[in-house]
């Protein structure tokens, strides 16, 4: 699926949800089943900065498609860490790089776009693209 | 007047609105406090009426404006009881007052010469005093806490010396609520013949702290801590101490006459109040302080107690809730986790249903790592808070605490 697509499923999810606090039940689920970064890659280097908990972050290229695990100390932001390694992860780096993250007001989540925000989606979206950059550079060459 | 915190809220318009489709319910006091109509309405008066720029014009608008801006340095004496008014210097807000004197210690500072402070300090009360030791070759030597978040008096006994220039400490630490022993830590230091600096940022919405029977030599505080606007404060300085003190910047208002060889400087307080002041800033930090005064502080700190008492009981029946800072004196600041949870987590679920409080590490990171937590939940109270405000939060910490597990 293309990441559009995904996203367009993560909407219609959400979408069945009537208030917020089953839309954060839900994000709470999939923080569950976040594809875990390995213990030992939960270094200094792989920490996003600009989050009040901690997230980890890894990304690995397979074939021409970059791959994320990651993991946080808090458990709604290990929700919408998943929700975003959802819509990019296994994705081609040009996929990543030009890709919004518009899908998240759309799933009602829009509190958590605001660059001041603590959970630092906007933070984490930016790791996410500069992995993306870098290994599209790297596949070039 | 007898307290009536109904007619009290119905002084400050944020408190009627909604956040989240929710009535607000705010307990990030200890961050900053609401604004009164009466304050908003002071500052809406001097740029609807008599917007001027003080100290120097001779026309009657810039003397009326003189005469506001210096009658709120006249209220902020007597609320302190600080001896002279030229003691009071106007700043920016209380890390501005700390610059100012770390700064001007850099002369009377050298290597083998130390500096106090707490272990309970906000971050803009450790990183100025690194940066005059960094200068000087100064010492930093800390006072540490125990398990309670109280300071270890004996071990800073210990620390004391004929070595020890200034001593740092807040009055209040805005992470637990601790009140500290000033009166003591301040005579202590005198005995060895160090100067004392108190941050009162945390304090002055609580308590009416009287400078001169505590015998401090420096006292600093911001008016957005009480009922006033942002980007203004007091640094209040013994004269002798001020006197001693080089200007921190330099500008108009702060000299008395400039040639290009030479400047001399202008008397107290003006030496420090270089450039246009906070004009507006300055007087509604006036009106703050007759608001607070006409509600009276020992009804404030009455109410806030009980809100306190009944806060700690109620959140504290919540199974695997800790609560950090337990020291017999306190404000009514309440820093809690919940065993498991991250507290961000419930500081997100919280807000949702209306709640403002604060999570993180308050600035104070040598605290949570004191503790080995990452942050807290802090939820502080003020004296409009009420009661049911107190259920709504244990209520939502429940629900928080539900979700999260």
């Amino acid at each position: 699926m293309t990441i559009k697509e995904i996203q367009k499923e993560l909407i219609d999810e959400f979408s069945m949800f009537d208030d917020w606090m089953e839309r954060y039940e839900y994000m709470i689920e999939l923080g569950k089943s976040l594809p875990l970064i390995d213990e030992n890659l939960k270094t200094e280097d792989k920490l996003i900065k600009g989050c009040q908990s901690r997230v980890w972050l890894n990304a690995e290229i397979k074939d021409d498609r970059v791959v994320f695990t990651a993991d946080s100390d808090a458990i709604i932001t290990k929700g919408i860490i998943a929700i975003l390694i959802r819509a990019f992860s296994n994705q081609k780096p040009e996929d990543i790089i030009e890709a919004d993250t518009q899908f998240i007001d759309e799933i009602g989540l829009k509190e958590h776009l605001s660059p001041t925000r603590a959970n630092g989606l906007v933070s984490m979206v930016k790791q996410l693209k500069l992995y993306a950059v870098a290994y599209q550079a790297q596949l070039k060459n | 007047m007898a307290f009536n915190v109904q007619e009290i809220r119905k002084d400050f318009p944020i408190l009627q609105r909604e956040v989240n489709g929710k009535p607000l319910v705010y307990l990030d006091n200890a961050a900053t406090s609401q604004k009164p109509q009466v304050v908003i309405d002071s500052i809406v008066d001097y740029y609807s009426n008599y917007n001027a720029n003080i100290h120097r014009g001779v026309h009657s608008l810039s003397q009326e404006a003189t005469d506001a801006y210096e009658g709120a340095r006249k209220k902020i004496q007597q609320h302190f009881n600080i001896k002279q008014t030229h003691e009071v210097i106007l700043t920016a807000g209380t890390t501005h007052g700390i610059n100012l004197v770390a700064n001007g210690f850099t002369e009377f500072l050298k290597k083998g010469d130390e500096i106090i402070v707490s272990a309970l300090e906000h971050h803009s009360n450790i990183v100025p005093w690194q940066m005059l030791c960094e200068r000087t070759g100064a010492e930093l030597k800390v006072i540490p806490i125990d398990e309670k978040g109280v300071l270890i008096l004996s071990e800073y006994e210990k620390l004391l010396s004929e070595n020890t220039k200034l001593v740092f400490v807040n009055h209040i630490s805005n992470a637990l609520g601790t009140i500290n022993p000033i009166a003591e830590i301040i005579k202590m230091a005198h005995k060895v013949g160090a100067a004392v600096l108190v941050d009162g940022a945390q304090s002055c919405s609580h308590i009416k702290p009287d400078l001169q029977a505590l015998d401090v030599d420096f006292y600093v505080t911001s008016a957005h801590k009480m009922c006033g606007p942002t980007g203004v404060g007091m640094l209040y300085g013994k004269e002798e101490w001020l006197n001693k003190l080089p200007p921190y910047q330099g500008g108009g208002e702060m000299i008395a006459e400039v040639t290009f060889k030479k400047t001399t400087y202008a008397g107290l307080p003006h030496k420090f109040e270089a450039g246009t002041p906070n004009i507006s800033g300055g007087i509604a930090f006036g009106a703050a302080i007759d608001y607070l005064n006409s509600i009276g502080f020992d009804e404030i700190e009455a109410h806030e107690h009980k809100l306190l008492q009944y806060a700690t009981e109620q959140l504290t029946a919540i199974e695997d809730l800790k609560i950090y800072g337990t020291g017999v004196d306190k404000t009514s600041v309440i820093s809690f986790n919940i065993e498991g949870i991250h507290p961000y987590d419930i500081g997100t679920i919280v807000d949702k249903l209306g709640i403002a409080v604060r999570t993180g590490h308050h600035c104070a990171q040598p605290i949570m790592e004191f503790y080995k937590i990452p942050g807290t939940v802090r939820a502080s109270f003020a004296f409009y808070n009420t009661k049911e405000e107190v259920d709504a939060l244990v209520a939502a910490v429940k629900k928080a605490k539900t979700m999260l597990t």
